[in-house]
């Protein structure tokens, strides 16, 4: 027992300190970007065993950034809950709306009740049949819940990362340009020094928009370095070095390869 | 802890536990009641429920092929004439039921939410013989429901990745799993489609051919035994045919049936007890 009275507002400010300083130290960051061939996740990873990005249910997926062990058991707990809510009602009926609520709740009580709050930044993303369809709820350690639009980053630098996005963006752009400007600003967060991203060094995944049932695949291998290269085929001159550092890019949406390839890198996992 | 909390079966803490990846394990734990279990009030006689009736499997080259008729019967009346009894298990596996049609789907609805779920959890897929033992499992679980009459038990049929080959299983009440070899049928048509089978199977069947002698089994089934359906071409009604292979688990469409069913009804008008097969066997193969 700590001696002597500590405040309420104090307890909580501190554990909301720990948390922050310790994601922001710890977890590198993740980019969940809304694209026409789907929702797209993509995060610096070089473990090919422990996962950021997952799926939860038929079109809905977790991505998650900090603590490996506390996100794997939110995660799990995830699955179990959609897994239970379909079974007890109908696969329709399980939802990213509901799954964000439910997570907001368990991290809440988990920040009020445990000495130490979970280290992590969490997403809830469901495609829908078209981009304005999509949803994405991003869920932070003291259980916050945000509706994004668009694309959401979590993690450390999340602020610079998402800067660097919001300056290329556009709706519904193709799974190439989204690619490349998802790798671009993650290469970026690294203090300005950029450090190139490598397909090993990469955890890509999609929910993929027109696949029927169940839409998660990872994008891994030959796949994963075909669409990184297509990626940046698309967008740089091809003698270009991938030293980004936030700087604006020109070319949208418009100079990509043909649309029909979105699908096509995409790795049954 | 204190304060709020969520209550019942969606506390957090259940879920955040760490335990089994099997979907049926969770539920025994956190939320029992939405389990399907073998505890039925015993009242006597159970009364004229829907039954399902045959489903036959088969190996074919690089697969295997599983049919079932559509009809459900209550006693001696029909009680659905469109019934499905030929299920999507996962992407390498289908399931088809007999016996009370009730229990059957429960059954089939909890595993395929079983294999889905340890393939969340563990990031792979169970193996063909980790999904029979823990279909086997669950088919148990209705051990007391079996005894007081209402029985069900599935056959699964599934590609094996690891030996590139389908693989056919059939269970009991009592959680027993048995390996079939080559064909395999189940209800209460199952020896008239045997006895078909056994004359038609030949070992490397393509796959059209195996649809087509699985589509003359049925036919022959529906022939002897009032509780099968034949094609009901006059509402186009078709046995379910599911395919899986390398690459998959495959229904057949309504006209792909239909189309094998057509050919079935076309030759049984000329010859009504369809293909004869010879009298003797051919000279021994080397």
């Amino acid at each position: 027992m700590p001696f002597g009275y500590v405040s309420p507002e104090q307890i909580m400010k501190d554990k909301a300190d720990y948390a922050r300083r310790r994601i922001t130290q710890n977890a590198r960051s993740g980019v969940v970007i809304s694209c026409e061939a789907g929702i797209l996740f993509v995060t610096p990873n070089s473990s090919r065993a422990l996962r950021k990005f997952s799926e939860l249910y038929d079109r809905i997926a977790f991505a998650a950034v900090g603590r490996y062990n506390e996100f794997e058991a939110l995660r799990k707990a995830g699955v179990r809950y959609a897994d239970t809510t379909g079974f007890q009602y109908d696969r329709r009926d399980v939802t990213a709306r509901g799954l964000a609520d439910w997570y907001g709740q368990v991290l809440g009580s988990l920040f009020t009740d445990s000495q130490k709050p979970y280290e992590v930044e969490i997403v809830v993303a469901q495609v829908g049949r078209t981009t304005a369809d999509d949803e994405i709820y991003r869920i932070t350690f003291d259980g916050a819940v945000a509706d994004e639009h668009d694309f959401v980053v979590v993690g450390g630098q999340a602020d610079r990362v998402a800067a660097v996005i919001k300056e290329q963006y556009s709706a519904s752009m193709a799974l190439t340009a989204a690619m490349n400007v998802a790798v671009e600003s993650l290469a970026g967060q690294g203090d300005g020094a950029a450090e190139p991203l490598t397909s090993s060094g990469l955890e890509v995944a999609l929910l993929e928009r027109d696949r029927a049932h169940r839409a998660f695949r990872r994008i891994t291998g030959t796949r994963l370095a075909e669409l990184l290269t297509e990626a940046r085929a698309g967008v740089e001159p091809p003698a270009g070095s991938d030293a980004a550092d936030g700087a604006p890019e020109p070319g949208g949406a418009g100079a990509e390869p043909p649309g029909d390839d979105a699908a096509g890198p995409v790795d049954a996992g | 802890m204190g304060g709020f909390e969520l209550q019942g079966r969606w506390q957090a803490a259940a879920y955040l536990a760490a335990g089994s990846s099997s979907f049926t394990d969770f539920l025994t734990m956190a939320a029992p009641e939405l389990l399907p279990r073998g505890q039925h009030p015993s009242a006597g006689e159970a009364p004229d429920l829907a039954h399902g009736t045959t489903i036959v499997a088969a190996v074919c080259d690089g697969g295997v092929v599983m049919a079932g008729d559509r009809r459900a019967t209550a006693g001696n009346m029909i009680a659905q004439r469109d019934i499905e009894k030929v299920f999507r298990s996962d992407e390498f596996s289908c399931v088809g039921i007999s016996g009370v049609a009730g229990v059957g789907v429960d059954l089939v609805r909890l595993f395929a939410v079983e294999l889905e779920h340890y393939e969340k959890l563990e990031g792979r897929s169970l193996s063909l013989e980790g999904k029979a033992n823990r279909l086997a499992g669950l088919v148990k679980m209705n051990l007391g429901g079996a005894m007081q009459g209402l029985v069900a038990v599935p056959l699964l049929a599934g590609f094996d990745e690891e030996t590139g080959t389908g693989r056919i299983f059939s269970f009991d009440v009592a959680g027993g799993r048995y390996e079939e070899q080559r064909f395999a049928s189940i209800g209460s048509g199952s020896v008239f489609a045997r006895g078909s089978l056994k004359k038609l199977y030949r070992d490397g069947m393509s796959e059209a051919d195996l649809v087509l002698a699985l589509m003359q089994a049925l036919y022959d089934a529906a022939d002897d035994d009032s509780a099968t359906g034949g094609p009901d071409m006059s509402r186009r009604i078709y046995p379910v045919v599911a395919t899986v292979s390398s690459d998959g688990f495959h229904r057949l469409t309504e006209e792909e049936a239909g189309g094998y069913a057509e050919t079935v009804v076309t030759e049984r008008m000329q010859q009504p007890d369809g293909p004869a097969a010879p009298l003797r066997s051919g000279p021994a193969k080397p």
